[in-house]
This record gives C-alpha cells, structure tokens and sequence, in this order.
C-alpha cells in the first residue's frame, strides 16, 4: 500500500489551477476553481482534535459557503477533508457546550447539504469519535484515501472497557468488522461510501462522486450490501412499515 | 402505574416513562419485544441481549397529538447506541417524514456508541443525525428529554445537540467526553470522575440551562418533562439558515465571555448569580426562579 497522501498533495491534485486552502492551528479553510466554479474545503489537518474554538471556525466556513451561494445563485460543492484526532477531550471543553459545537457543525454541513451544495467528506488520515461525526459523516457522500484510519475507539481502549483480552480481541477483529478500527471496517459499515485512487487524478474523481450523489442516506443499505451492518436497514425499514400501517 | 406526577423519571425505566408521559394507553410500540430485535453481535462478546435492545420506540398521543417517541434504556448497556438500537432510532425518524406527525420527541439515557458495535453506533448516530435534520426541515419538532441515570454522553450529546428543543432535569447530564473517559485520557488533575460535584457543575442539567444549553429545566417527574415537552413543541426554531447563523453568535459569544473560566460556579457568577456556590443545592422552584433572570438562558437558538 502507498503512504498516505499529504494534505498538500490532495490540494495539488484537487486544484491544478492552484488553490486559497491555507491551514491554521490544524483547521483547514479555503477554496479553488473546480469544473467551471469553485471548491469550497474545510477540515481537519494533522490528526488536530477537535474542540469548541475549532468547530465554531469550521461552522463559520460553512456558513459563509452557504450565504455566498446564496447570493451567486449556484451552489459550490463543498468537500471536508479530515485528518484529526477524536474531539478535544478536556473539562474546559464539555464546560462550555461541546456537544452543541460539535453539533452546530454538523447541522451547517447538513443544512448546506438540504440547500443544494453537494457535500462530500474526504478521510485521508486518522479520525474518531465525535470528530468524525461532526465532519466526514455529516456529508452526503463519504470517501477515503488508501492509508486512512477511521476508528471508534482503539482496540487497547476497547480491551479496557470491554475487560476482553486484547489478544483476543485482535483475534476477533479478522472476523467482525461491527467493532474493530480501520477503514475496511467503515467501508463494511457503509460509512465510507467509497475509496479513491491516489495514482488518479482527484479533481476527476470527486467530479465523478458529486455526479453521482446517492439521493438519500444509503449508508445502511450499502452497510447490509457489504455486511458490516446486516440488519441495521431491514430493522429500520421494519419501523417505518409499521408506522405505514394503522 | 403511579399517576406521571410522582413518578421519578431518573429512576424510570423507558417502558415506565413512555407509559406515562404519553396519553393515558396511547402508546403503540414499533418492532416490540416480541419480535425478537435483538442485536446479532453481542454474543461474540459472550454478552446478554435484550429483545429491544435497550430502545423503545412508537407513536402515541401527547395532550391529543399524535407524536412518535424513543426511549432509550439506560439500563441496559448503559443505553448505548449499537446496531439494532440505533436503526429503531433512524428507522422513528424516517417514519416522521412520511407520518407528519406534530413532533419527535427523544427520551435520552445513553453513554453514547456501544463499543462492541462501535462502528454501527458510531454510523447510526451520524445517519440519526442527518434524519432529524430531514424531520426539522421538514417543520416537525424534534424535542430531546435528558434526565435519565446515563446521560446523554458521546454521540449521544450529538444528537442532542442537532434537536431543535432540550428538556433536562438536575440530573441530567450533557455531554461529549464522560468524565471517566476524560480522566482517562488526561489525569485526575484535569477531571476527577470521582467528584460528582464537579461533573454536575461541568455538564449537569442545572450548569446547561443556565448557559442556554437546554431550553427547559425541569422537576424530576414524568409530569415535569410532558409539560415542558408541549410547551417546547409549540416554539421550536426553524432548521434554515438564520438559526443556524444565531446559534454560531450565540456559541461565539459564550466562548468569548466564559472561555477563561475553569469551573461552572465561575461562568454562573458571571451571569449575575449572587450566590454561584448555592447553586448546586438549589430547590427546582429556586433554581428556575434564578434562571428566568439570566438572560443568557433564552438564547436559545440551535
């Protein structure tokens, strides 16, 4: 497998024409030209946890993307691309609301979603946890980058809760991709709706997602397909038949 | 069952509150026990199950109303979000964009993604996310209850965060990180998960009103959290773009005004609360009474 590709490579390969995506204290924001319009990306560079400053900056970049179409009249696509850690894991954090950043985040991608502008989230290193919710799985479409590496939680953190013998765990882990770490699982789980070809030309592919926007959330149909997910859309659809009916 | 005025809601299990909050024999539950929904994955682990897998979730009436519910069982796993749990979750959501219904209304008792299941919780929280969303989009309340044993901890305080009204009572807590994972991660010096007092004042229901992280502070009762539901169903913010630009200045404002302070006494005695340290003990009518002249308590966009 390639080493995973740089923040700077993906930009390079995103925007030929060059680019305004700057990074600051491992937030990313910007925008280049893209298909005869513009890209607008943010996102999490160089595994930076996520706390309450860093959500409400990512928001403010949504929002601005959001307000800017408005007035232009077309909707840019906007792509969140995230290498991070967890959230910021701190009691200053949780004091001030992290919860409804974290949240607020992800509600200005799904917002912007509902408006009109394609959403996609790109993983080309590490993410977890509330971090990961609040950024990549709050896009439409979900892709990764060979060499990424989503996770929940570590598999020794897992053996610490769960009080299982890593060892076993590990053993466990070949078998069942419903809890173990890595993008496998998350393509298993329907999360990672697809991987991208760091040898092709990115501009292209995500052209190719963004023509290609699931209409709906197919997360766990794609989950059932791959079995990562076997009965999270059946017991779904069985609610929703049941509510159908009386 | 007890009349909804005397029962405890902390000490409820989700059958018991649903039962009562709703109107009188109401309830219908979705994908009951009897089915059998039980989560294929917990056996691996060499763990029970439970034929609800820890989530009840239906339609029934509130004051009249048809509403749909969930209420997740914080006695079972903690409430965690594992697959089966979280699809009866997404599944209630989506059924609201076809049923109409006058709101969603989401009885929280968790500690977030059940690691066992990790990346299903993890995916149904996100996909749990993106349907209220669609629900609120769709001019239906979706309307958070928090004041169970568990919380509303990890993704968990996610969803919460994405409703467009939250109840909580003094017991309820809100939160991301828990204080154990918090130690954990960064020492006792930073959180000691053992000082209930300091996690009550960091992210307890009493710390969250008074912030304007919450919209209703409640009395511990079943009775407390269906008035306070029927009140906040009937003034629940748009999904759109002017709400989501208050909620960015109404968190702005809070990281800019209580940023540097290292405990909740310190951000509530900046609110003008004459007596920070009072707070905690605190009757549910004095507290309320302090938190109707804090302005910062109505702020309550999101």
């Amino acid at each position: 497998m390639p080493g995973k590709m740089t923040l700077d490579q993906i930009l390079a390969s995103l925007f030929p024409a060059g680019h305004s995506v700057g990074v600051t204290d491992g937030l990313i924001t910007g925008e280049g030209p893209f298909g005869g319009g513009r890209l607008v990306v943010v996102g999490l560079d160089g595994d930076t946890p996520l706390g309450v400053e860093g959500a409400l900056v990512l928001s403010r970049a949504v929002l601005d993307a959001i307000k800017a179409g408005e007035s232009a009249g077309s909707r840019a696509p906007i792509l969140v691309a995230v290498d991070s850690d967890s959230q910021r894991m701190s009691r200053r954090d949780e004091l001030l609301g992290l919860y409804e950043c974290l949240a607020h985040l992800a509600k200005t991608l799904l917002l912007a979603d509902r408006l009109g502008h394609p959403t996609v989230g790109l993983i080309y290193g590490h993410s977890a946890a509330g971090a990961f919710i609040a950024t990549a799985l709050a896009t439409r479409v979900l892709a990764a980058l060979p060499g990424a590496h989503p996770s929940v939680m570590d598999l020794p953190s897992v053996a610490r809760v769960t009080k299982l013998p890593l060892d076993r765990l590990e053993a466990m882990a070949t078998s069942t991709p419903v809890f173990a770490p890595g993008l496998d699982n998350m393509v298993a789980t329907g999360a990672v709706h697809a991987v991208l070809d760091p040898a092709q030309p990115l501009d292209g592919q995500l052209s190719a997602l963004i023509a290609d926007l699931p209409a709906g959330d197919i997360r766990d149909r794609l989950g059932r397909a791959r079995g990562g997910r076997p009965v999270a859309q059946a017991i779904a659809e069985r609610v929703v038949r049941q509510a159908r009916g009386g | 069952m007890a009349a909804a005025d005397a029962v405890s809601w902390y000490e409820a299990s989700a059958r018991q509150r649903v039962a009562a909050f709703l109107d009188a024999d109401s309830f219908e539950e979705f994908v009951d026990p009897t089915e059998r929904a039980m989560s294929p994955h917990l056996p691996l682990f060499e763990l029970p199950r439970a034929f609800d897998d820890g989530i009840v979730v239906g339609r029934g009436r509130l004051d009249g109303r048809p509403v749909l519910v969930a209420a997740q069982e914080g006695r079972f796993m903690g409430g965690a979000f594992g697959e089966v749990h979280g699809a009866k979750l997404v599944g209630l959501l989506r059924a609201a964009l076809d049923g109409k219904p006058s709101a969603v209304l989401i009885l929280f008792d968790t500690g977030g993604v059940r690691l066992q299941e990790a990346n299903a919780g993890e995916t149904a929280i996100a996909e749990a996310m993106r349907a209220i969303a669609e629900v609120r989009a769709a001019g239906i309340p979706v309307i958070g209850l928090i004041g169970g044993r568990a919380g509303a901890y990890g993704g968990g305080g996610l969803i919460a965060g994405t409703c467009a009204r939250l109840a909580v009572s003094e017991g309820g807590r809100i939160s991301v990180s828990g204080p154990e994972v918090i130690e954990t991660n960064r020492g006792a010096e930073e959180f000691d998960s053992r000082d209930r007092a300091l996690v009550w004042r960091t992210m307890g229901g009493k710390h969250r009103r008074l912030t304007g992280g919450a919209d209703a502070y409640v009395a511990d009762t079943v009775a407390a959290f269906r008035e306070a539901a029927l009140d906040l169903i009937g003034r629940a913010p748009a999904f759109d773009r002017a709400t989501l630009e208050a909620e960015q200045a109404r968190l702005e404002a809070r990281i800019a005004r209580f940023g540097d302070c290292r405990d909740g006494a310190e951000i509530w005695a900046r609110l003008g609360i004459n007596d920070p340290d009072a707070v905690p003990a605190m009757t549910d009518a004095a507290f309320l009474e302090t938190a109707a002249g804090v302005p910062e308590a109505s702020h309550d966009a999101r």
